[in-house]
């Protein structure tokens, strides 16, 4: 049987057996009504036309198709680079951020709130607020306030309040942790941007909806043709779902690309399709890193916005019905990577994409001649710090 | 009739739940704290399970979730804890979140919950929609499910809680996760109305109900009161076990007069 991609979830919001709602009571209606609000302004062609002028105007779309020559050349692979580095904050995450803020200005709520990991998504929820007159919070773990200073205080510059998470291990699976409970006390008057393909329905849904807009343009640019092979970092995975979804069911390969960070084998990662079971984690049921008693365990990674246990419920339900594949790239390969794309194209990528171009790498041989469609999520200036640290 | 139905009938006041961390201070002395709130009065126990993840705990009871669990909690000593807690005579209800129990099985859960004596099941990360197979597997197992309802649920929705027949109802006094307030929640008469007004179902309430004022507040408007965060905060306090049991004793003896 062909696999196919769902429209959109079931009623329970599962893709497959992945998905659901397992949400505290008092966010149960807060979900309801924003799966309502959500698909009433979705079909709303104002709704879309607004949105639209956004993504034009604001963020600056459509972004660049590019073709990598040097690298292609290097490799012997034909690489084809989506420029969401260039996207108004330095990624994709604005895409889904001012979708969500202007959902939030039309559902009459005047505060938002945000989780971040590599702050990119913070940064970019505190410019959608800053641009829409929303008051906004970002919850962030004290170990990325630290190895992502600049992005704190970009947010900051943009009249967000940043509260530090210390729970835990002080990573992205804290802050949304956070952002939930915050959203549990406030929810009459908030909303919440959640970052990525995760949590309860219909957020999965919703930021698909709002990031396929990558995968779209990538087809009007190839102007008819296609890519071989489709291949984005995998944290999440928003910005692989934005770059897949519109290819998937079709003759493309898709390939995301988890965490490996020390090693599948050191139990140091964030690779949760690879490495991971099924399991339920900030309301959603998914692959998950966890151990026997089902105690959800820490991810381990150089870039801040792969370090999460899980992973968007749709990505599990690609995996499992063979829509995509998953496979995983170390620190120390991304590290490499950020070098070979800097040196060969002048583009200096974030640790997250990084794991994509390290994959291509790592698989040239088997690639050879073909065309590879690589999401090029973020730009790279918020982890020289890290990069720096590495390198003494 | 249920041991924690009985419980709700045969008393002529609202109920007194405490909610504690099971391992605190450690697994061998945990059951020490929970005999001294049954000496002071408690009717009944909720026992939170440490989890890694605890969503709609705020920052004390997360806290003890770390403290049990960095003090060797795992899921064998934790059941352990629960088997002793339900040896005490008073109906026990296992605290935990969806993920450990999926991990198990459901129906293998319950039986286990059957087993060490335990009387019931609260996931606050499990609403209706997601409750299906645990409301199955509890009723084979003869395990009472606790479903919640919320200042946000509406008339609806609060009927079809009702209708899943729960245990008992546990209604979200204020918004927010749980921890202690300085007052008792505006919403709190209103919900309780709602609940009445369309349920027989008993009523317990809990979330930001700490003091023996607010105790004494709400004791008409529930058949049960959970105080969890303001007694794990004494525990958490308190230097050594044997000092955290004592804490604990004044602490429900006062929670258990305001009932009177």
């Amino acid at each position: 049987m062909i696999p196919r991609r769902l429209d959109r979830p079931d009623e329970a919001g599962r893709f497959g057996e992945f998905g659901g709602r397992f949400a505290p009571e008092t966010l149960m209606p807060a979900l309801a009504e924003l799966e309502r609000e959500f698909e009433s302004a979705w079909s709303d062609p104002d709704f879309r036309a607004e949105l639209n002028r956004w993504l034009s105007s604001f963020v600056g779309r459509p972004t660049p198709l590019q073709e990598a020559r040097r690298l292609s050349k290097q490799l012997g692979v034909r690489i084809l680079l989506k420029r969401e580095d260039l996207a108004h904050t330095g990624a994709h995450k604005i895409n889904n951020a001012v979708g969500q803020a202007l959902l939030a200005h039309r559902m009459g709520k005047p505060r938002v709130i945000a989780e971040t990991g590599a702050g990119q998504h913070g940064v970019a929820a505190a410019t959608a607020a800053a641009a829409l007159g929303l008051e906004c919070s970002v919850y962030m773990g004290v170990v990325d306030i630290e190895r992502q200073a600049l992005n704190v205080q970009r947010m900051e510059l943009l009249g967000t309040e940043v509260v530090p998470v210390a729970a835990g291990a002080g990573t992205l699976k804290d802050a949304v942790s956070e952002a939930m409970r915050d959203w549990v006390r406030t929810v009459e008057r908030t909303h919440y941007i959640i970052g990525s393909v995760v949590g309860p329905h219909p957020f999965p849904w919703m930021v698909r909806e709002l990031q396929r807009v990558i995968g779209e343009e990538c087809i009007d640019q190839l102007g008819g043709e296609m890519p071989d092979l489709v291949v984005a970092s995998v944290g999440g995975g928003s910005n692989s779902m934005g770059i897949f979804y519109p290819f998937a069911g079709g003759e493309v390969e898709l390939v995301g690309v988890e965490a490996a960070g020390e090693g599948i084998d050191s139990g140091r990662h964030g690779a949760s399709i690879s490495a991971g079971r099924p399991g339920v984690l900030h309301g959603t049921r998914t692959y998950l890193l966890q151990d026997a008693d089902g105690q959800v365990q820490e991810a381990h990674s150089i870039s801040a916005g792969l370090d999460y246990p899980g992973v968007g419920p749709e990505h599990a339900y690609f995996n499992d019905s063979g829509l995509a594949t998953y496979d995983s790239a170390s620190d120390l390969e991304a590290l490499a990577a950020v070098d070979l794309l800097a040196h060969t194209e002048g583009i200096i990528p974030a640790l997250e994409s990084a794991h994509a171009i390290a994959w291509v790498s790592r698989n040239a041989s088997r690639l050879a001649g073909k065309t590879v469609l690589l999401n090029l999520s973020g730009r790279g200036d918020k982890d020289l710090q890290t990069i720096a640290g590495r390198r003494q | 009739m249920t041991p924690i139905r009985e419980m709700f009938a045969t008393l002529e006041r609202a109920a007194l739940l405490p909610y504690l961390t099971a391992g605190l201070p450690t697994p061998a002395d945990s059951i020490d704290l929970f005999r001294a709130m049954v000496d002071a009065g408690a009717d009944a126990f909720e026992v939170g399970i440490p989890y890694s993840d605890p969503l709609m705990d705020g920052p004390v009871i997360m806290r003890a979730s770390e403290v049990a669990l960095a003090a060797g909690t795992d899921a064998t000593r934790a059941w352990a804890v629960l088997e002793q807690v339900a040896g005490l005579g008073k109906p026990t209800l296992a605290m935990t979140y969806a993920n450990p129990v999926m991990q198990a099985g459901w129906e293998a859960y319950c039986r286990r919950l059957s087993g060490v004596g335990a009387a019931g099941i609260i996931i606050p990360d499990l609403p209706l929609e997601e409750a299906g197979p645990l409301l199955e597997a509890g009723i084979a197992a003869g395990v009472g499910v606790v479903l919640f309802v919320s200042p946000t649920t509406d008339p609806d929705r609060l009927r079809r809680v009702a209708q899943a027949d729960p245990e008992f109802i546990y209604g979200v006094s204020d918004l927010g996760v749980t921890g202690e307030r300085q007052a008792v929640s505006e919403h709190v008469v209103g919900l309780s109305a709602r609940v009445r007004a369309v349920t027989e179902v008993p009523l317990v309430l809990g979330v930001g109900i700490s003091t023996p004022e607010q105790v004494q507040a709400v004791r008409q408007l529930a058949d049960g009161v959970i105080v969890g965060t303001a007694l794990v905060r004494r525990v958490l306090e308190a230097t050594n076990a044997q000092e955290a049991a004592r804490a604990l004793f004044d602490a429900v003896r006062d929670l258990r007069t305001a009932l009177e």
